[in-house]
């Protein structure tokens, strides 16, 4: 047995072949050197694919492809909307030539400097809430353990809260503020949750607890405040895109462009994690280093989503399940839970402008509101599909 | 004769195990022949914990709930001399300082034993029932069940009498435990303590954001909810308190009737059901003794977390694992710690006062997670 393991991999003309079906491809598998850029064939029934170089390989899950695709068209087309939209109505062909610098000077304002940045924001918090939650739902194995609920974005919480009641920091703005405290929130829970290394279980019960004192901190914070400080903290805590400009929109898109290409290089990993620890190890993953990556990923992307744009309620929970149901997948797909994640946040925004003309609801209600029913579905449905514990 | 350092170490599985000899009519001496089980069952004269040992607990819980009591008299945001507050207590009551301790510590100590009382027991029945060691009416989201009820029934609806009131408590405490257990149950494994937590944290979120909603339409709502919603003992007058105490006193004698069953359930499902324990009407009896519990707590007191999770623990420490002794000193020293909270959140932040649930999470916090902590994955 033992000598069987230790013979060297066999190369494309090494091993006899007879008891393989499809042998067939793998002769013609291109080798070191070979001109083949890319492979595709049939697999078992599904479509797989090969890249020369670099060396990955992966399956074509055509729904799951067609499932992105139509999400964003529809999350473009809710962009063209929330473009054209508004007090001062433009039409679809002086909006979208303004996106890229044509048109005429007025509408070229109108969208570069207030339209677009906040549905900007909108759509990259959106996207970033809905990796970090399929990261936090896969890693876990449990569809409810989405950052709100482990306390990352309660920590935001506090520290903004603490910064508005108490002035503590108060030139650092909320966007570094809530930036630090998710961050330094993270870290907590998973030092607390370190005991020879951490499971996935542990980390969601420690930041349960870390949770309730979060809450109960931004609590007391509130009780103490005074009216119009109240107003605001609780205006930040529901999760609110009013007045997103360039300066909140850009500090995403830089942390979107370093932490979405890392989180897809490191989804193996992931996939790897979602069949247990056990499981993994033999797969020769390093568990306690990929959990710690992944983890990191997640938290940043969450961390600078919520100073962005508040902890708007229940989006990194709903997005990832929502892709799962549309995509078929065994596991919260990455790519269709951002672009999901993307088109709630949008849509919901712009649900909040327009539903009543004289009052502009924060996005965090809208989401509420709808995720609300939602949550409950799928606390009903929840656990048939996680082990969860 | 008693194992003392064995017995305060036992737990999970072991400890369990000797809860369940209590619930048969086996005498504490029975269980001492040798056993090839293990090392539990070979330490089964820890079970026998002599009569004496426990009677000394349950006074040394009464002294230090009297002393406490005492204390939270004496102290507060404002400072008043030990003689004047003794010289009012047993004289005239109509001083400035006479009202201050009549009319604001006394109601409050009074809650703090009552809700502290409740929380515990509700805890206690909560894990036994659920064989869950992190039950907790706050944490598995009965509590919020009950303050969106009242939520809706005192900030929406405007009532003002307690009897008017508190039965949204109840009802909001029974669908949301229902709703968390019924979630917390589905799916591969059953109950565990992570979905049952997370099913607990969900619900809590999911009405928390429908509140915020509520109060965006009526900020009058967010003024008054807000400050009842960090759960606190001030504020209250003797009249309401003592207006629940019959829904209290009702909880805690169905929680005591069922605590020989809740014994045998220690055991597991299917042996306390072959010991002849109707496992379904002592589910109703414990779910509508924690809902009597939890409502008529979070209607005064509004939701505090951690007290019904610590102090079960606690006990189980100090007295072994039998219901029969654990639920009755629960009940005293749940008020111990609710109100030594109380009393540091008044003394902590003079001449502010922090309230008790926050107190309290942050003193509850570090304990839970410490639990989480020392037992292996396979004990939760």
């Amino acid at each position: 047995m033992s000598a069987a393991r230790e013979r060297p991999r066999p190369a494309h003309h090494g091993r006899p072949h007879h008891d393989q079906p499809h042998h067939d491809q793998y002769k013609h598998r291109p080798g070191r050197g070979s001109t083949s850029v890319i492979e595709v064939s049939r697999v078992g029934g599904r479509t797989a694919v090969r890249l020369a170089r670099p060396p990955v390989s992966g399956v074509v899950r055509p729904r799951l492809l067609v499932t992105c695709a139509a999400l964003a068209c529809a999350t473009f087309a809710v962009l063209c909307v929330s473009l054209t939209t508004g007090e001062f109505p433009l039409p679809v062909t002086e909006a979208v030539p303004a996106l890229w610098g044509g048109g005429d000077p007025g509408a070229r304002l109108i969208v570069q400097e207030f339209r677009l940045p906040r549905a900007l924001a909108g759509m990259l918090a959106g996207a970033a809430f809905g990796v970090s939650g399929a990261i936090f739902q896969t890693l876990t194995r449990n569809p409810l353990a989405s950052p709100d609920m482990l306390g990352i974005t309660q920590g935001a919480g506090v520290a903004v809260v603490g910064g508005i009641v108490l002035g503590l920091g108060a030139g650092l703005g909320t966007q570094t503020l809530g930036l630090t405290g998710a961050l330094l929130t993270a870290v907590l829970i998973y030092v607390l949750a370190w005991k020879r290394g951490t499971t996935g279980f542990r980390i969601v019960l420690v930041g349960i607890g870390v949770n309730w004192v979060c809450v109960s901190a931004t609590q007391y914070l509130i009780v103490r405040a005074k009216v119009y400080q109240a107003q605001e903290a609780v205006g930040w805590l529901v999760g609110n895109l009013n007045g997103r400009g360039w300066e909140s929109a850009r500090p995403l898109i830089l942390a979107l462009a370093v932490l979405v290409p890392l989180v897809l290089v490191l989804s193996p990993w992931l996939r790897a994690l979602h069949l247990g620890d056990q499981v993994a190890g033999g797969l020769g993953v390093p568990v306690q280093r990929a959990r710690l990556a992944l983890l990191c990923a997640a938290v940043g992307l969450v961390a600078f989503a919520t100073a962005a744009a508040g902890p708007v309620a229940f989006v990194a929970l709903a997005a990832p399940q929502i892709a799962l149901r549309l995509a078929g997948t065994a596991r919260p797909p990455l790519t269709a839970s951002a672009v999901t994640g993307a088109l709630v946040v949008l849509g919901c925004d712009l649900l909040g402008q327009r539903l009543f003309p004289d009052l502009e609801l924060p996005v965090g209600v809208i989401t509420g509101v709808l995720g609300a029913p939602f949550l409950l579905w799928l606390l009903a449905r929840a656990n048939r599909i996680g082990s969860g514990g | 004769m008693i194992h003392v350092t064995e017995e305060t170490r036992s737990s999970g599985p072991v400890a369990a195990e000797r809860a369940g000899r209590a619930g048969g009519k086996a005498s504490p001496g029975v269980s001492d022949a040798p056993h090839p089980g293990g090392r539990g069952v070979r330490s089964g004269a820890g079970f026998g914990r002599s009569r004496v040992h426990r009677l000394l607990l349950l006074a040394g819980a009464l002294g230090l709930l009297v002393l406490l009591c005492a204390l939270s008299i004496a102290v507060g945001s404002r400072q008043i001399p030990l003689g004047q507050v003794l010289a009012v207590l047993t004289g005239p009551h109509d001083t400035q300082i006479g009202r201050i301790v009549w009319d604001v510590r006394v109601p409050r100590t009074l809650l703090g034993v009552l809700a502290g009382s409740a929380l515990g027991v509700a805890g206690a029945v909560m894990q036994a029932l659920t064989r869950n060691p992190l039950a907790d009416p706050g944490l598995l989201g009965v509590s919020a069940g009950a303050a969106f009820a009242l939520m809706l029934a005192v900030g929406v609806m405007g009532m003002t009498s307690l009897y008017g009131y508190v039965w949204f408590a109840f009802a909001g405490a029974l669908a949301a435990s229902v709703v968390v257990y019924v979630v917390g149950g589905l799916g591969r494994g059953g109950q565990t303590p992570v979905k049952l937590a997370l099913a607990g944290i969900a619900v809590t979120f999911m009405l928390e954001s429908v509140t915020r909603g509520v109060s965006l339409i009526d900020p009058q709502v967010l003024n008054r909810y807000r400050y009842w919603a960090s759960g606190s003992l001030a504020g209250q007058e003797t009249a309401t308190i003592l207006q629940v105490l019959p829904f209290l006193v009702g909880g805690a004698i169905l929680a005591v009737s069922i605590t020989p069953a809740l014994n045998n359930i220690a055991l597991g499902d299917d042996v306390a059901a072959a010991l002849g324990r109707r496992l379904g009407r002592i589910r109703m009896r414990g779910a509508l003794s924690v809902m009597l519990l939890t409502g008529a707590a979070v209607a005064v007191a509004g939701p505090i977390v951690f007290i019904g999770l610590v102090v079960p623990h606690a006990v189980r420490a100090l007295s072994g694992p039998d219901q029969r002794w654990l639920i009755p000193l629960t009940a005293l020293l749940a008020p111990c710690l609710l109100l030594a909270a109380d009393i540091i959140g008044r003394v902590v932040a003079r001449p502010q006062e922090i309230d008790v649930g926050i107190v309290a999470a942050f003193l509850g916090a570090p304990f839970f997670i410490a639990l989480i902590r020392r037992r292996r994955l396979a004990e939760l």
